[in-house]
């Protein structure tokens, strides 16, 4: 370990490399917690199947790659086939259970990871797939030392992009106002005359959406498998958790923070371990976040 | 319809279902039982040891059968789904044995389901030849019916240890200098190979600079890749099932890690060739089996040649590579041939008795089993990938093409 420690004061380049290739992956987790946040926030609806839909995304951008879609177009692609398969998910399952009680919801959305799961099995087989756009990799320093690759560079730009679309449609848009409103408080914004129905709805296939965008994401910097979705839950429930319910800028900062110090945890310590960090940084929080408010009740009382 | 109809009716069906055994009684069968993963997550390489079985099961039946005292008798499988989950694989056993009475079981699909089939089998004591279960902890709790075809985890990627030392001889070094990275996923499989690797390298007093276990859920490598590169190892060895394998060689090439020499299971899974196309030049792949060693026996033929019969009987593989899982497959049930007709009775306990003295050369290789079960005739071939195609490079009795090192 302090070998290891050692060797990145020696060279810091290193040091800088790990904290880019952090970046880089941790934007892309961000962004699906962004969209579970989202589903959460509003409707109270802890999407278990957040990581089979981001699965399901990369498949379907893999899918039409081998039938000459050009990845990255497969990724517009993959969004919309996501929105209209969440758009279904919702009609038939999730908008029965949006009114009865959390376990209902987490039982109902559990069981659309695991058909979802099973018919990616069915359709495409248990093999791995990935997309490679052979790209090559950006030399960071010039030296070869730290190459990052363009594809991972190019995730990274388009997670960026598209969390400003986000941000600026949830602020400006009558329909991002409309969420907003519905996640303060739905009572008061069917009073109001928001179709909170419509607010639900949409959501969700905002959701789907996002997660498709991932999915094609991941299926370009990492690898697919049906199986593979649960790691994406996971991580995007350590992460809304870590930021705070309702705190969409505190998603992205805790995702990019993650895979900081997942990379460096990794480097230091060794990779078993890192998954260790993350559930050690989420219990940090946690804590912190209960001294903070154990203060503020005795300051009522 | 009266009473007495529907009663003569039901007499005569009766008599029908009862009188349909005599009448099928020309042929006397042998039945064995399997629960194999034909959905779930191993549904892909279930399939694959089915259809070993069946086409062995196939090709023994046409040829007459098994001769078992003078009788000839075909063999037949009764397959359940086991869904690729443990539990139910065992709940499975238990119904072929208590309900459908099998008395000789084929493995199912994997180290883990082959870990909770194993216990039921023992109870009842029937013998059960597996092929696709490679966990070395299978062989040391003692199992008296539990056979197996294949060579165990450890023994994967052990052998790449031998070639580094060569190498360092070669180069005029000592292997004590030789410096291993190794990065394995965290999981029972591929920790057992490490094991194998780790006990071969300490052998050689090679030093181990990097030794990480990879979190079974993610698939990035860069922090370890980043280790490898400032420590700039003589060989790195990488395991993690075709995640694990498609990851390595697709990071391996983007990072620009440069290695003389490097090791990985589980290539051909992840179709490394056709996904990464050069970067996967130079890589040694481990697999238990390719078609084009030497191995031979009277009844299949050559590797080669069961290859080719099997892409004809089944044309789905025929662009495609046949894959070890099935020959191993195919290879279990020859044992089973082999040691009835050696027994010359059905009687179980016999049966376990002429499997546990199998000493066979076939097609798939040497078979002989240790007091442990496992198969210690075969050794695993490691295959470097060059221009893209798998030429088999260890061990070198078997091997058709020279190590190219350092890697490109």
């Amino acid at each position: 370990m302090w070998a290891n420690i050692d060797l990145l004061i020696q060279v810091p380049k290193l040091a800088a490399g790990l904290f880019l290739e952090g970046l880089l992956i941790g934007a892309v987790f961000s962004l699906i917690a962004y969209g579970l946040a989202l589903v959460w926030g509003v409707m109270n609806v802890k999407n278990l199947a957040q990581g089979p839909f981001v699965i399901a995304g990369g498949y379907i951008c893999w899918y039409l790659s081998t039938l000459g879609l050009h990845p990255v177009l497969g990724m517009f692609a993959a969004a919309v086939v996501m929105w209209g398969l969440s758009w279904i998910c919702f009609k038939l399952v999730v908008s029965k259970v949006l009114e009865l009680d959390m376990f209902v919801s987490l039982l109902a959305t559990f069981g659309l990871a695991y058909v979802l799961e099973q018919s990616l099995s069915l359709a495409f087989t248990q093999d791995t797939q990935t997309i490679n756009l052979g790209w090559g990799s950006l030399d960071v320093f010039g030296d070869g030392l730290v190459l990052l690759a363009w594809q991972k560079v190019m995730a990274f730009a388009i997670c960026c992009v598209l969390a400003v679309v986000l941000v600026l449609f949830m602020k400006r848009s009558r329909m991002g106002q409309a969420i907003r409103a519905t996640a303060q408080n739905a009572r008061a914004a069917r009073v109001m005359g928001i179709d909170t129905d419509k607010v639900y709805s949409f959501t969700f296939c905002l959701n789907g959406a996002i997660c498709g965008a991932a999915g094609a994401l991941v299926a370009m910097i990492w690898v697919i498998q049906p199986f593979y979705g649960i790691t994406y839950s996971i991580r995007a429930f350590v992460l809304v958790v870590a930021a705070g319910l309702g705190n969409l800028p505190g998603v992205i900062l805790a995702g990019l923070g993650m895979g900081g110090l997942e990379q460096f945890g990794g480097f230091i310590i060794g990779a078993e371990y890192q998954q260790a960090l993350v559930v050690g940084m989420l219990l940090a929080v946690l804590v912190v976040r209960l001294l903070q408010q154990s203060r503020k009740r005795q300051a009522v009382a | 319809m009266s009473v007495i109809t529907k009663f003569t009716t039901a007499a005569a069906l009766g008599a029908a279902l009862v009188s349909m055994p005599l009448s099928a009684s020309a042929e006397e069968f042998i039945t064995l039982g399997s629960a194999i993963s034909l959905t779930g997550k191993y549904s892909t390489n279930g399939l694959h040891a089915q259809n070993g079985y069946d086409f062995a099961i196939k090709k023994i039946n046409d040829a007459g059968g098994v001769d078992v005292g003078g009788t000839k008798y075909k063999l037949r499988v009764i397959y359940y789904d086991d869904e690729s989950t443990p539990a139910r694989g065992a709940q499975l056993a238990e119904r072929l044995i208590a309900q459908d009475g099998v008395q000789y079981m084929l493995g199912p699909y994997s180290s883990g389901l082959t870990k909770a089939i194993a216990p039921v089998t023992e109870k009842y004591q029937i013998p059960m030849v597996e092929a696709e279960g490679a966990s070395r902890s299978l062989f040391n709790k003692g199992y008296k019916y539990l056979f197996a075809v294949l060579s165990t985890s450890e023994q994967y990627l052990a052998s790449a240890i031998d070639l580094a030392a060569g190498m360092a001889e070669r180069e005029g070094k000592s292997p004590s200098d030789v410096k291993i990275a190794m990065a394995f996923e965290n999981d029972p499989f591929s920790l057992d190979v490490r094991a194998g690797v780790a006990d071969d390298a300490a052998k050689y007093g090679m030093q181990i600079v990097v030794d990480d276990k990879l979190p079974r859920d993610l698939s990035d490598m860069s922090a370890t890749l980043t280790k490898v590169k400032a420590l700039k190892p003589d060989l790195l060895v990488v395991s993690g099932h075709s995640k694990g394998a498609a990851t390595a060689v697709r990071q391996i090439g983007e990072m620009g890690i440069s290695v003389p020499m490097l090791a990985v299971t589980h290539c051909e899974a992840a179709d490394v060739t056709g996904k990464f196309g050069d970067t996967a030049n130079g890589i040694l792949c481990s697999t238990q089996w390719a078609e084009t060693l030497t191995y031979e026996d009277p009844f299949f033929g050559s590797a080669a040649n069961y290859n080719e019969e099997f892409k004809a009987a089944y044309p789905e593989y025929a662009d495609k590579k046949v894959p070890y899982q099935t020959a191993q497959a195919s290879a279990a049930v020859w044992v089973f041939k082999d040691a009835f007709e050696r027994a010359g009775t059905l009687d179980k306990e016999a049966l376990r008795d002429a499997i546990a003295e199998t000493d066979l050369m076939t097609f798939y290789g040497g078979i002989k089993f240790s007091a442990a079960g496992n198969n210690v005739a075969k050794p695993m071939v490691l295959r470097q990938i060059q221009d893209g195609i798998y030429n088999v490079v260890a061990p070198p009795e078997f091997a058709s093409h020279e190590l190219q090192w350092p890697r490109p």
